[in-house]
């Protein structure tokens, strides 16, 4: 008898590795359907839901009207109703209108039934500056949803932790909202297992081990920091802990403190404005968990209080491999 | 703008049937099973705002007047349909299986007062207007892929209209032909408000027009017209026909809320005059009396039985286990988040040491 052996993995980029992710879900179970504009015949503004429709029909591949309001409560409907929508808005610049209903609804239904009904819903959104995008495209406010208690926010960097993360998203029984940084869609191509698998949500990675100073960084920021680690060891001879956090609420604390406990020293990378920013969250555990281990004051490379500038000006807005590079050593010689 | 609408009606202010096509409908033992859930829940709002009054409720909404629109359409539900209410629609609910203690039990800021019984769809009300009408037409979506011929009610009042959520439900609901009965209340009012205010349109049924839907303009204090035909758009939409917009023109006697003080805004003794014509209870009244099926005794039971229940559920409130701290944090997420247990840890034992 002949044994076929199956193709164990993929070769994608990270829009790919969701768009697995997505086919996977929907091949799995039943009761998941994605909705959003432009997602259906053409198969997502930036492709990540290409051949869907055409491989699972139209009602479970629905191409709604430009209503972001409407696509946010309509998905809460269905969630309630025994469904698990998985909602994409264009733009995380656009989520503004549907922000009511994901405020006062999605993230309170469980709360305010007492668990008699809930909300299973994904709301997917591409985010972040560094493509030229038009103004708002680029909107990085991530700190909006990760205040507002009832929401998981996750942002994965790489192909791997996009697939996995997503289907844990479409998995968990509370609303998720999946960021997806337009810089890294395609800025890579990973090996990555092609069936099912999942990535815990709450959990980050370290990427990169080190002694000197633990950088801590999500989404489009990783790379940044990466390459800052790499150029710290290599020009100045610190030694970086990096950690790709993955999840924005809630933190992986105990990733967190086991790094700053051993290097006493910290920078957190975030292409959001600074205030209110979920690096300061990550500030806060930090000196809840560690501040004795401290060696000096924790420094934070992020965007500016500024709206997100016209491109012509992004790379100046956005955190660079120079500005990380600069406050790790700073730290190191404080 | 010409557009003219018909008011339906069945039920005329002095009690006479004035549409032959239901008449025959119109049995004894439906008009009487009618007036007790009227007499039931205007007994129940009355009670509220006698217990607010005590010290005994929080501040209230009151629905009388409105009896007709929300007891008619809701009568007209079947059992696994669902219900998205306003914070005003208790007669609907009740009226749809709501237990009476836990509508009270919500107005006392109880977090129980939002759980319907175990075999009702009622989904507590939507507090920022009008953001219920994407719901329910994502629930009536979810039941046409589910196969089930199940549908779905959302009520709304008159100022919801101006809330972009009430263009975005019905817009999805029309394109999707989702299984919804958009039931509007038009007293007239948003707290203070007046509809000339609200809108340019001489109607919200006309509002229907846009998304190509019927929209459908009634006596809302005929109970028999809210009943028949919402059960008809009920049917539309069981039948894949698609949403229906019914507006139910009626008017609250009383004030937004036991807050509110409606002389503010509004001329309340001319309010007060027109219940003599257009109250929804004394219309059915007067229709058994022309038909001879009215009995003062019978009526008297029927208002003691009444009193009873709502007795029975006041006490059933008032010794209403206190609220648990724990409800704070248990029910956020399915499995609690680290920062919500250590919050609630750190919470519990600072609770203890102070003795509490």
């Amino acid at each position: 008898m002949a044994v076929q052996t199956e193709k164990m993995t993929i070769n994608v980029t990270m829009v790919q590795a969701i768009k697995d992710a997505l086919r996977t879900m929907l091949e799995e179970r039943n009761d998941v359907l994605l909705l959003g504009e432009d997602i259906g015949k053409n198969g997502g503004v930036f492709r990540a839901t290409e051949g869907l429709l055409e491989e699972f029909g139209e009602h479970r591949v629905i191409d709604t009207p430009l209503s972001e309001s409407g696509i946010a409560g309509v998905s809460i409907g269905m969630a309630i109703n025994g469904l698990r929508p998985v909602a994409e808005i264009q733009f995380l610049g656009f989520i503004y209108p549907a922000y009511d209903q994901i405020m006062t609804h999605a993230t309170r239904i469980r709360m305010r039934t007492m668990g008699r009904f809930s909300v299973p819903v994904v709301f997917r959104a591409p985010y972040g500056a560094g493509v030229r995008a038009p103004e708002i495209h680029s909107d990085s406010v991530e700190a909006l949803f990760t205040h507002m208690p009832g929401i998981k926010v996750v942002c994965p960097s790489n192909p791997y932790d996009a697939k996995g993360l997503l289907i844990a998203a479409i998995e968990d029984p509370d609303p998720v909202l999946f960021l997806e940084a337009l810089r890294l869609y395609r800025s890579k191509r990973e090996e990555i297992p092609s069936g099912k698998y999942t990535v815990e949500i709450g959990k980050g990675k370290r990427i990169k081990e080190g002694e000197d100073v633990s950088v801590f960084a999500w989404g489009a920021m990783v790379p940044i920091a990466m390459e800052a680690c790499r150029r710290a060891e290599k020009e100045y001879g610190i030694s970086c802990d990096c950690i790709d956090l993955r999840t924005l609420y809630p933190l992986d604390r105990e990733l967190i403190a086991e790094s700053v406990q051993n290097t006493g020293r910290a920078v957190i990378v975030h292409e959001a404005h600074p205030t209110t920013g979920v690096g300061n969250d990550v500030m806060a555990i930090i000196n809840d968990t560690s501040f004795l281990y401290l060696k000096s004051p924790i420094k934070k490379v992020t965007g500016f209080d500024v709206p997100v500038p016209f491109y012509a000006l992004e790379n100046h807005y956005l955190p660079t491999p120079e500005r990380v590079l600069e406050a790790i050593v700073e730290t190191y010689r404080f | 703008m010409n557009i003219t609408i018909e008011k339906k009606r069945i039920v005329d202010e002095a009690g006479n049937i004035i549409d032959p096509n239901y008449e025959k409908y119109l049995t004894e033992d439906l008009i009487k099973q009618f007036y007790r859930k009227l007499v039931l829940v205007r007994t129940f709002d009355r009670k509220a705002i006698s217990l607010q009054r005590q010290g005994r409720l929080g501040t209230y909404p009151p629905f009388e007047g409105q009896e007709g629109a929300q007891v008619g359409s809701a009568s007209a539900l079947e059992k696994d349909d669902w219900m998205f209410p306003t914070y005003r629609d208790h007669a609907a609910i009740i009226t749809f299986g709501q237990k009476l203690s836990t509508v009270f039990l919500y107005w006392q800021g109880r977090v129980e007062g939002c759980v319907p019984p175990e075999d009702r769809k009622i989904f507590p009300p939507a507090v920022p207007i009008a953001t219920q009408l994407p719901h329910a037409a994502g629930a009536a979506m979810a039941e046409v892929y589910k196969g089930s011929k199940n549908a779905c009610i959302v009520y709304f009042g008159d100022g919801a209209t101006s809330e972009g959520d009430f263009h975005e439900g019905m817009n999805f609901a029309s394109v999707f032909k989702a299984p919804v009965v958009f039931f509007n209340q038009n007293n007239r009012y948003a707290i203070s408000v007046p509809i000339e205010r609200q809108m340019n349109s001489r109607t919200i049924a006309q509002k229907a027009i846009a998304y190509d839907i019927p929209g459908i303009l009634i006596d809302g204090n005929d109970v028999f017209a809210a009943y028949f035909y919402t059960k008809e758009a009920l049917e539309r939409a069981r039948n894949g026909e698609g949403p229906t917009l019914i507006e139910a023109q009626t008017w609250r006697y009383g004030a937004h809320t036991t807050a509110d003080d409606p002389t503010k805004y509004r001329n309340q003794e001319e309010s007060l005059k027109k219940r003599e014509q257009i109250d929804p209870i004394l219309r059915v009244e007067r229709l058994l009396k022309n038909l001879g099926y009215w009995n003062d005794d019978w009526a008297e039971t029927v208002q003691r039985d009444a009193e009873d229940k709502i007795e029975q559920a006041v006490r059933e409130m008032e010794s209403y286990p206190k609220p648990k701290v724990d409800d704070l944090f248990d029910y956020v997420f399915e499995s609690p988040t680290w920062t919500i247990v250590d919050q609630k840890r750190e919470y519990m034992s600072f609770l203890e040491k102070i003795g509490e």
